[in-house]
């Protein structure tokens, strides 16, 4: 099976790879994904006063598509509201990367990824958590 | 130097040029049927298969009518598998086979277990090797068949052949082996083995795809498997269709030129593979798989831990390798083989196999260890639970979202 070439783009050069302080209140961190499934993603993102994303950050274990799908979601994030971050769906990663349907589950990975840093970041902000969707993998 | 470089030589080889050569004519004016018993232009193509037989039969030490050809390794498989189980029904119906073997042995016995046959699956040791005394527990009198593999296609390990027949053989049972990656690499000879029934094929030994050999032993004791493709009777009656003359010659020439060159071309394989091993072994966290003093000469597999094999394989564009990891799958499961020696989930994901072959240079090993280190740290980079590791965070005691 071949890689699209956005794929093969965003793994060659993964755009803001890296760790931001998971201990500071302006940041949100969601750990995805099982070292036993081959993927693991940790994306990270800092929200200012106005809960907007000023910077996204991630590390992910896994294939091509799992890193380009990160990759993607980190560029996607930053300059969103923390609402507006909510409706990125793993169909426009898909759509965007060009997925075939054996990788869509990287694409879940990283809406998943998505909603539980935004949900880091609401819980320790004082805020209800969303509620997340069921894990579809 | 060329790239990509071809480092997959247990999936496939090239064909050596020298077998080119010899098939040519089986195409164009040698192009009869080698069942044509009435004119010329059939003699010449039985001429070619006859020939073919004997340079088999040398190589594995057999004589020449027990060489039966088949389409290749897996048919092979079938025919000695569900031939045994049809021919010796009256005698019982327990075949025992190890779970590392390929699936045309394991899906062979599923398939057997749905008519009747009782298979015992024996697991084996963190080294890949079965252990003889579990063999020797699982032996009954109803026990018909016991398969297992020459050499491993995933981790290389060589299975204790003689030991095993004799067990086998002590209970009255046949022995067979699937030999696919072990028959020009290293000696293999049916009697000394105390082999019975063997298949391998022409594609893995620089030979031909789609033309293989079952051996059958036809004395001390005569084996006989029942016919699982009936029409003309050829081959013995063991294998009906039209025999592929220019396929068989190919493999022919194959198996003359692994006897001549594989003492040489043993030596000097492993010592690239020990080359390529050494050197990526030095990766901080990297582990080869299976038993390193039982093995073949051309298969290196190693596990880079903290990163995903196929997205390693993706790094290394110009290594055509392949991974125990099988996320293009619709199943997610990493290598079946790699997690029956006991290798955690994540460890099985994180495996490349390197196939060497005859057509493998230095220059090209050194390229890879380049590209592979290159590759590991880049991903490594990239990996959260290499920075988690590296922090000492103790990642068995996170609790992972389930998948």
């Amino acid at each position: 099976m071949a890689y699209s070439e956005k794929v093969i783009e965003h793994y060659t050069n993964p755009r803001n790879v890296g760790t931001l302080n998971k201990d500071s209140k302006s940041v949100g961190t969601g750990l995805v994904g099982a070292p036993e499934c081959g993927d693991v993603m940790r994306l990270q993102i800092e929200v200012d006063e106005n809960n907007m994303i000023t910077d996204a950050k991630f590390k992910t274990f896994g294939c091509g598509s799992a890193i380009a799908s990160s990759s993607l979601a980190t560029e996607w994030l930053k300059g969103k509201s923390i609402d507006e971050a909510l409706t990125i769906d793993n169909m426009d990663i898909v759509e965007e990367l060009a997925l075939p349907p054996v990788k869509i589950h990287c694409s879940v990975l990283a809406e998943d990824a998505i909603k539980s840093a935004i949900n880091d970041y609401r819980v320790k902000n004082g805020m209800e958590p969303i509620e997340m969707p069921k894990s579809h993998h | 130097m060329e790239l990509p470089i071809y480092l997959d030589n247990n999936a496939t080889t090239p064909l050596d040029p020298r077998v080119l050569e010899a098939m040519l004519p089986y195409f164009t004016n040698k192009f009869g049927n080698a069942a044509s018993r009435n004119h010329a232009f059939g003699w010449v193509a039985e001429e070619g298969v006859d020939y073919a037989r004997e340079q088999v039969a040398k190589l594995i030490g057999c004589t020449e009518k027990e060489v039966i050809f088949t389409s290749g390794a897996t048919e092979a498989d079938n025919l000695g598998i569900k031939g045994v189980f049809e021919m010796y029904q009256d005698k019982g119906n327990h075949i025992i086979t190890a779970t590392t073997e390929h699936k045309a042995v394991l899906d062979t016995c599923k398939h057997l277990e749905k008519l009747g046959a009782k298979v015992t699956y024996l697991k084996v040791k963190e080294d890949g090797l079965i252990d003889l005394q579990e063999l020797e527990a699982a032996m009954t009198e109803q026990t018909i068949l016991v398969t297992i593999m020459y050499g491993n296609n995933e981790i290389g390990v060589i299975q204790p052949i003689k030991e095993i027949s004799a067990i086998a053989h002590k209970f009255g049972a046949l022995f067979m082996t699937d030999a696919t990656q072990a028959v020009g690499k290293i000696p293999v000879d049916v009697n000394a083995d105390g082999i019975d029934l063997m298949a391998f094929s022409a594609h893995k030994m620089y030979g031909p795809k789609g033309v293989g050999v079952l051996y059958v032993r036809r004395k001390n004791p005569r084996v006989k498997v029942t016919a699982q493709i009936d029409g003309g009777g050829h081959e013995r009656g063991m294998r009906s269709g039209t025999l592929n003359v220019p396929g068989i010659v190919g493999l022919g020439k194959a198996c003359e030129l692994c006897r001549l060159e594989m003492d040489e071309e043993a030596k000097r394989l492993s010592t690239l593979r020990d080359k390529l091993e050494n050197a990526l072994t030095q990766l901080e966290e990297s582990y080869v798989n299976g038993n390193t003093a039982h093995r073949l000469p051309h298969v290196a597999n190693i596990s880079f831990k903290y990163v995903e094999g196929e997205g390693l394989m993706m790094a290394m564009k110009d290594l055509a390798v392949s991974s125990g990891s099988a996320c293009t799958s619709a199943s997610l499961e990493p290598s079946y083989v790699l997690k029956s020696l006991g290798l955690s989930d994540d460890l099985a994901h994180s495996s490349i196999r390197y196939g060497l072959g005859r057509f493998t240079t230095e220059e090209e090993i050194d390229y890879a260890i380049e590209n592979t280190k290159k590759a590991v740290n880049h991903l490594r980079d990239l990996s959260p639970l290499w920075e988690m590791f590296k922090e000492g965070v103790d990642l068995s005691k996170i609790e992972w979202a389930e998948h």
